[in-house]
């Protein structure tokens, strides 16, 4: 073995170690209990059986599934909606206010999202800030009910999530040359035109990359599901938190986690069917 | 009386507190070949694209086919603009590039299959219909960007520079191609460059530019033969300058003092004293072994160089370098040589001397 190849392994080291341990041996081992069978107390009997597989398809957990699939749903495309006026009003501004503008989009990873959401409490609840300013002004008479229900927990979701799908279609948009969107407009398109035709399609994986980005954790975040939708409502998240932790069923929550995982895959497989390439989305 | 198609009133333009473009008149006629020629920075772009639309103007009026267009967005403004790189939509096919505009415009499928069709066949491009930009070479993507203005059949098409990108020997196939091309639609072509070169090849007539002003317009011939100022007359071709005084005017010549020689002119409107810049272009100046009786001086090769169908001769006359050319390639002097330079009297370029210089 070459001295090159020893170096570069030396420094691949700690990256290899870091999937191999913490993210693939994990998965692995969830995957292998998802066949086991859970005794009445917590703990697990390993003999192979599907049963948790099969239990995943009664129709209490189809509809976790499919409300989990909806909000997400919903988030995503609020996320879009939301992203791509921001992201082009940016790149039509001076190099320097982009760097600006896109830095205070990644300020509030500096605080732990759950210390942000129990913010939002605060300004969500009936006698919270934004039902004061709004009673006080005399724009509604009654307080709005922003909270403990699924306009709170999507206010929640998109607040949480919206930067994972700013900053890949950002370096997306970024990336079309303007002399683009000056002949689009020379040769007769409209704005809304000069977007469809040519921004939508040319930042499509940047679009992918923030969708799967947002989409993928929405279906988990229990604890925004939790706090702000008041747990009364199940989603995927905390199902799975559930089945480790409360019901201590720890192959159905297995089960229900790979379940996760091969959707996800599926997408990104579909993407890729559909000429998406992995390098865009990476690097997006 | 020809008539004006795209018609500049006054037009200015500042990008904060830098004016590019003070004050400029222009009247460009139907159906010819105008082009802005300028070194970089003279404003030729900054003029196109306030005739596209694609910034606003900061003072004056443009008028296209006699109507204020100087308000409107591009899409409204039946002008289309070439751009420098191409500007192709990378994940449109060649088909769907050329046929966009109609598209913007409604025109029905099959109508705009028909023109790209024959777009195609004028730019020599059929069968490239499912290619994509980057499927193509860089004048093949330019003739993709020439069809793609061109069918949507423009007052005016602006082209910005849009063969500096190509290599030379495809710039001037390129450059007889869209000549031809532009005399068999009668488009009006706005054409933007800093190659003289170009400029004399292609245009009906030149705007010479300079720092955000009109220096000359006229067509090539005259621009070149009979510049109205030094500027001009260095800016296109090669030139010699001599500079001397008037001293002697007579009916029919004009004698005139350069450093220790006197040099005859054709009489204009000169008069004793006058400063005057005396340009000589280097095809003009002919070598002689021999002592000629008038406009003669004598000086020493320097060096030839070769130029392939041509040679260029350096030669020294008192501490002036002066440029001179013959055609062939023979070796037909030695450096060290002494010789005479001379030239026909018609054939000097006399100016007066800018009082500011």
């Amino acid at each position: 073995m070459s001295n090159k190849k020893i170096w570069k392994i030396f420094f691949l080291a700690p990256i290899i170690i870091y999937v191999a341990l913490l993210i693939a041996l994990p998965l692995c081992y969830i995957l292998l209990i998802s066949f086991f069978k859970s005794d009445y107390y917590g703990g697990m009997i390993s003999t192979f059986t599907i049963q948790n597989y099969i239990d995943v398809f009664d129709q209490v957990y189809v509809s976790v599934f499919l409300k989990s699939i909806l909000i997400a749903g919903i988030t995503t495309i609020i996320c879009i909606l939301i992203s791509y006026p921001f992201v082009i009003a940016v790149s039509h501004k001076h190099p320097r206010t982009q760097k600006i503008l896109m830095t205070l989009v990644m300020v509030p990873f500096l605080t732990n999202s759950l210390i942000r959401m129990y913010g939002w409490l605060v300004l969500l609840r009936k006698s919270g800030v934004i039902n004061q300013v709004l009673l006080g002004t005399g724009i509604i008479s009654e307080p709005l009910s922003l909270m403990y229900n699924i306009p709170g927990i999507l206010i929640g979701m998109v607040y949480t999530l919206l930067p994972f799908m700013i900053l890949p279609l950002y370096s997306s948009v970024s990336t079309i040359e303007p002399y683009l969107l000056e002949a689009a407009s020379d040769l007769g398109a409209s704005k809304i035109k000069t977007f469809f035709k040519i921004i939508v399609p040319q930042t499509l994986p940047g679009l992918f990359n923030g969708s799967l980005m947002v989409f993928t954790p929405a279906l988990g975040y229990f604890f925004i599901i939790d706090i702000l939708g008041g747990g009364k409502m199940m989603i995927l998240g905390n199902l799975i938190k559930n089945q480790f932790l409360t019901a201590r069923n720890w192959p159905f929550g297995a089960a229900i986690s790979i379940i996760l995982v091969l959707i996800t895959s599926l997408i990104i497989l579909a993407y890729r069917k559909l000429g998406g390439k992995m390098d865009d989305l990476g690097g997006a | 009386m020809k008539k004006v198609v795209l018609k500049i009133d006054h037009l200015k333009k500042s990008f904060g507190n830098k004016v590019v473009i003070k004050d400029l008149d222009l009247e460009v006629y139907e159906g010819e070949f105008l082009t802005l020629l300028g070194s970089s920075g003279c404003g030729k772009t900054t003029i196109l694209r306030a005739i596209a639309g694609l910034d606003p103007v900061t003072e004056g009026q443009i008028y296209i086919d006699g109507k204020d267009v100087t308000k409107l967005e591009p899409k409204h403004r039946e002008v289309n603009t070439i751009f420098q790189n191409y500007a192709l939509f990378p994940l449109m096919t060649v088909e769907d590039n050329i046929g966009f505009g109609l598209k913007m415009k409604k025109v029905p499928k099959q109508e705009i299959k028909k023109r790209v069709h024959e777009m195609l066949e004028l730019v020599h491009l059929l069968g490239y219909e499912k290619r994509k930009p980057k499927e193509l070479s860089g004048g093949e993507q330019q003739r993709v960007s020439i069809a793609r203005g061109l069918i949507n059949n423009p007052k005016v098409l602006l082209l910005d520079e849009p063969l500096s990108a190509l290599d030379q020997k495809l710039r001037k196939n390129m450059q007889l191609e869209l000549k031809q091309l532009q005399k068999k639609l009668g488009i009006t072509f706005i054409y933007v460059t800093h190659s003289q070169d170009e400029a004399l090849t292609m245009s009906d007539r030149i705007v010479l530019l300079k720092d955000g002003k009109i220096e000359q317009v006229d067509t090539p011939v005259k621009i070149y033969e009979h510049p109205n100022s030094l500027y001009t007359a260095q800016f296109l071709g090669d030139s010699n300058l001599f500079q001397g005084i008037v001293t002697e005017v007579g009916k029919e010549y004009t004698w005139v003092k350069v450093e220790d020689t006197m040099i005859k002119i054709i009489s204009q409107e000169w008069q004793i004293g006058d400063k005057l810049d005396i340009i000589l272009r280097p095809e003009n100046i002919k070598i002689s072994l021999n002592e000629e009786t008038e406009n003669v001086f004598q000086g020493k090769i320097i060096d030839q160089i070769y130029d392939g169908a041509s040679t260029d001769l350096i030669i020294k006359v008192d501490k002036k370098t002066i440029n001179a050319m013959y055609l062939g390639n023979d070796k037909l002097y030695n450096k060290g040589q002494m010789i005479y330079i001379t030239w026909d009297i018609e054939d000097a370029i006399v100016l007066k001397r800018e009082p500011y210089e």
